[in-house]
């Protein structure tokens, strides 16, 4: 057989076929049985009767909607000083926006728990509190990634083409910076709100009461309900490519976020 | 009309200095009058964008004034001029349509819909585009594009338009014809146009007024035809059109020695003056041997479409000509040109500059001695292959009958002397001025060329000196056949 480029890729498809497509399948086998291995409609239908599945996934939403708000409203001022600013040292600043990731995960969050402690008392005080501060601490940096890539990159002759037609500094942002920054926006939203939604080892590792998605799907998994802890992934995993679709243009930018990690 | 309303914009003593300390703007000073056509020419690096972005807002002067009809514009913002822009990649909004990229600027001043409507719908029959309200940026050709900038800055009715090499992303036979149809567009609207390009064809082409501008500095303000005919200095000859420039020396009333032979000429400086000569190629007859002003031997020969482009050497010296006869490489031919044809100017820059050959075994040589360095140290980032060959930093084979070798020695580093062995070259001294602590020569040589030697010692007229020209003090260009 005459070797081509196209073969380096072998490897990553049989990585993707062993670790994705396969787990998929399993996923949807489980999903569509019963304990019993005979097909059934009946998880489909349980997750939307549910009243504590559709309650923990409204829960959900509502934390992963406050965690992207604030993580949104925190990283864009940032993002924006960072690709504007023309200090020689705007990589190292960024560096340190970033470095908290290096930190290994557990350590940073019980970290996080210490100070929290020390700071209000007793954790169990305040959950929502706790939870939306976790997320947006672990989160953060996915936020402002893409939206100072796609900011460093708009040109600069069209801030100035703005204002050369008469639009101040205000104006000139609200017309031509934020619109042409959406995209970033978007990447950077998909990036924090779908795992604000199931990452509950956060939340476990705050001693957090907060029920999201994920922490259901752990407690279906922990007790060998794997259908219904299936379907819910499935549920979500819906949800996620419906997101996606909707907001096509964001992938290239994560990809470009991504890089500079 | 008097002069207060005459004159739209005036620059005073514009100087801009970034905050690295690069001085991008020195001294610049300029007045435009209302409905002209102005034109900031220059190779890039030159200042020229630069000047035309304190006049749009975009920097501030380091020190200067800029007047708009008499007051100072200098602490507006860009937004609250009169001016508007036409960018260089022309900067439209690629997340609006053409129709809201060309309302832009009238939806900032809060202009009622229809009049919008009216206002668009002219400007784009004035650009061609009727029709494209609707289209996207991205559907657009690149000479599309470039309407709509210009559409777009057009419709606010600014007092001034600066225009920012608009043309330079376009191809050939697109620039042409823009070039006629911005040309149009300013003489049927009278709008103020400050265009900046690098191209001296496009400036001659379109301006009222050229700007020559070199290293921050103008070098010359004028109509195109002085610019092209009258050129002030050696810089505004070589970079306008294409130039034989030659050091040279004033020997008598309206005659003038260079390029190895001594010429009638029209303008009347003092003998002994050490001038620069300007001849443009167009202006020089090819005529029988013997019966020119001097005599050569074709060396190249290039079909340029319209014309021929020869290259004649005399002696040491090398004359480009634009002819529509044909010329064989070797023919021995005579060269003249019309007194009226050849422009000298007072030589400000005294370098002299000559050719060193580059033999088959790749070492320089002039006039038959040999110069003790390498063409490998000369030319940055090349490289001797073991076959032999020599490369340069790009990896493109040099050969050695393709190159050559421009070396420039300033007058304070070559010295004379009496012994006629120890030179690089023969020459006599066919001028000489006194400067308060030193001499200054003119060397007429066996070459036929002049060169300028700085010497503190009194020399007479007539004597023959030895060049005495220390390697390491020259400067090496790589010139490429």
């Amino acid at each position: 057989m005459q070797f081509s480029r196209k073969h380096l890729g072998i490897p990553y498809a049989v990585f993707l076929l062993v670790f994705v497509a396969a787990p998929l399948l399993f996923l949807c086998y489980y999903a569509f049985t019963n304990g019993q291995g005979q097909f059934t409609l009946r998880n489909l239908s349980g997750f939307f009767t549910d009243p504590n599945t559709l309650g923990t996934l409204f829960y959900s939403l509502l934390v992963a909607v406050v965690t992207t708000v604030v993580c949104l409203l925190l990283a864009y001022p940032v993002a924006y000083i960072l690709a504007k600013s023309r200090l020689r040292s705007r990589s190292v600043i960024l560096m340190l926006f970033i470095m908290p990731m290096w930190i290994n995960f557990s350590l940073r969050v019980t970290a996080l728990k210490e100070i929290l402690t020390v700071i209000e008392g007793n954790l169990a005080m305040f959950p929502f509190l706790n939870a939306i501060i976790g997320m947006t601490y672990d989160f953060l940096p996915f936020m402002i990634l893409p939206i100072y890539t796609t900011i460093s990159r708009l040109d600069d002759a069209l801030r100035e083409a703005a204002m050369d037609l008469g639009a101040d500094s205000v104006q000139t942002f609200l017309r031509i910076t934020l619109p042409l920054s959406v995209p970033g926006i978007i990447s950077g939203i998909s990036m924090v709100f779908l795992p604000a939604m199931t990452n509950y080892v956060i939340l476990d590792m705050l001693y957090n009461s907060t029920y999201i998605m994920g922490s259901l799907i752990g407690s279906y998994f922990s007790a060998y309900n794997w259908n219904g802890g299936s379907m819910i992934s499935l549920v979500l995993l819906a949800m996620i490519c419906i997101f996606t679709l909707l907001t096509g243009g964001g992938e290239e930018e994560t990809g470009r976020g991504g890089a500079l990690l | 009309m008097d002069k207060q309303t005459d004159t739209i914009i005036e620059l005073h003593g514009i100087t801009k200095v970034f905050e690295d300390g690069f001085k991008a703007v020195d001294d610049f000073n300029l007045e435009v009058k209302r409905g002209e056509f102005v034109t900031f020419l220059g190779p890039s690096g030159c200042g020229k964008t630069t000047t035309l972005r304190m006049i749009a807002g975009f920097d501030n002067p380091t020190e200067g004034d800029i007047l708009l009809n008499g007051s100072s514009i200098i602490h507006l913002p860009p937004y609250k001029r009169p001016i508007n822009t036409v960018f260089q990649r022309y900067a439209l909004f690629p997340h609006m349509n053409i129709y809201e990229n060309i309302a832009f600027g009238l939806r900032q001043k809060k202009t009622p819909g229809d009049v919008i409507d009216r206002k668009v719908r002219r400007v784009l029959d004035l650009v061609d585009l009727e029709g494209f309200e609707k289209r996207k940026i991205q559907t657009l050709s690149g000479g599309q594009q470039q309407r709509i900038a210009i559409a777009r800055a057009l419709v606010n009715e600014p007092e001034i338009l600066l225009l920012d090499e608009p043309l330079g992303a376009l191809d050939l036979k697109m620039r042409k014809e823009m070039q006629l149809e911005l040309k149009n567009m300013h003489r049927r609207l009278g709008i103020t146009f400050i265009y900046v390009t690098h191209d001296q064809e496009e400036a001659l082409t379109m301006s009222d007024k050229i700007v020559v501008m070199n290293e921050g500095r103008t070098q010359q303000i004028g109509v195109p035809e002085d610019i092209y005919n009258e050129p002030k200095n050696a810089f505004v000859a070589d970079f306008i059109g294409e130039s034989n420039i030659f050091n040279g020396m004033m020997t008598g009333h309206l005659k003038a020695r260079f390029c190895g032979g001594e010429f009638d000429c029209v303008d009347d400086y003092e003998e002994g003056t050490h001038i620069t000569a300007v001849v443009r190629p167009e202006d020089v007859e090819i005529t029988p041997p013997g019966q020119g002003t001097i005599n050569g031997v074709v060396d190249s020969v290039i079909f340029k479409g319209m014309h021929y482009e020869i290259t004649v050497l005399s002696g040491k010296n090398e004359m480009v000509i634009q002819t529509v006869h044909n010329a064989r490489r070797g023919d021995r031919v005579g060269l003249r040109v019309d007194p009226e044809n050849i422009h000298i100017m007072i030589a400000e820059d005294h370098t002299n500059l000559f050719f060193a050959d580059v033999t088959p075994d790749f070492r320089l040589e002039y006039n038959g001695h040999r110069l003790d360095t390498s063409l490998t140290a000369i030319i940055p980032g090349s490289t001797r292959k073991q076959d032999g060959t020599l490369v340069d930093g790009s990896g493109d084979v040099l050969e050695p009958g393709r190159i050559r070798i421009q070396i420039s020695l300033q007058p304070d580093d070559i010295e004379m002397t009496d012994d006629q062995e120890a030179g690089l070259v023969i020459g006599t001294i066919s001028n000489l001025i006194y400067k308060g602590d030193h001499y200054s020569y003119i060397i007429h040589t066996e070459l036929e060329q002049d060169f300028v030697v700085n010497d503190e010692f009194l020399w007479n007229m007539g004597d023959r000196v030895s060049l005495l020209m220390p390697v390491d003090k020259m400067k090496f260009i790589l010139k490429r056949k």
